[in-house]
């Protein structure tokens, strides 16, 4: 699914990466710890997270995430623009909530990162 | 391809220059060609190393030789050492401060982590004097 179609779900404002929203996502992954991101991430993720620091962009950078969804209203630092410009990292922000959001672009397809152990108990039940 | 050599200084607790070296590391592996899952392998495992010496060891440096089949990443600190690897190695387990916390750290993830992306791993550490992490990724 394209970034476009994801800005456009969550009502989100572009911080950096406008012209990159064609780009299309796998899969999504909510977070505010990013020991955990890196941990659990095994696709072409959008990452949503409330957590405003450079290390937001540094794991983005570090697992080749293309867009960062900052929730709650919350806006990058500066400095968070200028390395995710660098990295071609697109941000954007949206005023939902973490569990809103989630909701909003699970509604629409998306789901987590494949897990067999996830798959395994869904099955069953 | 003769073996090339990188050092970075790693500051402590500055989390605005944290994650420089293995950008640095990144961009470097991306420049000679390797390809991009061992480049992403390299990269986490030698990020969540820096972190960690950033966080817990006072800082120190990371010593890093590329040559053709692998990248060896050594980070070094001479912070407080790790009394207990076994219990330093469990998943949720961590001993960052609530400060630290509050910057979305000490998920408890970081040696774990480690050990998931590098393909070899060494821990090398004295309570009181400092640790060592010696990471290996293969590239082929």
């Amino acid at each position: 699914m394209k970034l476009s179609k994801i800005s456009e779900i969550l009502k989100a404002q572009v911080v950096t990466g406008e012209y990159s929203l064609n780009y299309e996502v796998t899969a999504a992954c909510g977070s505010d710890l990013m020991s955990d991101v890196m941990a659990y991430v095994t696709e072409n993720v959008v990452l949503l997270t409330g957590l405003i620091n450079l290390q937001v962009i540094r794991t983005a950078e570090m697992m080749d995430i293309k867009a960062v969804i900052f929730v709650r209203g919350k806006l990058p630092l500066g400095s968070m623009v200028e390395l995710a410009k660098e990295k071609n990292i697109v941000l954007m922000s949206t005023e939902f909530s973490m569990f809103v959001s989630c909701g909003k672009i699970y509604e629409i397809g998306f789901t987590g990162c494949k897990d067999k152990e996830v798959i395994q108990l869904a099955s069953e039940g | 391809m003769s073996t090339i050599k990188l050092r970075y200084d790693i500051p402590a607790n500055d989390f605005v220059t944290a994650g420089e070296a293995s950008s640095n590391v990144k961009k470097k592996l991306t420049q000679i060609g390797v390809s991009s899952d061992k480049i992403k392998k390299a990269a986490i495992s030698m990020y969540e190393a820096e972190i960690n010496a950033v966080i817990h060891g006072n800082g120190g440096y990371a010593d890093v030789e590329i040559s053709s089949d692998k990248v060896i990443i050594n980070i070094i600190d001479y912070g407080p050492g790790i009394p207990d690897v076994e219990l330093a190695m469990k998943a949720g387990y961590s001993t960052a401060s609530d400060n630290i916390r509050e910057m979305g750290f000490g998920a408890g993830m970081g040696l774990p982590n480690i050990k998931k992306y590098a393909d070899k791993l060494e821990i090398f550490t004295e309570v009181g004097k400092g640790t060592k992490i010696v990471l290996t990724v293969y590239f082929s």
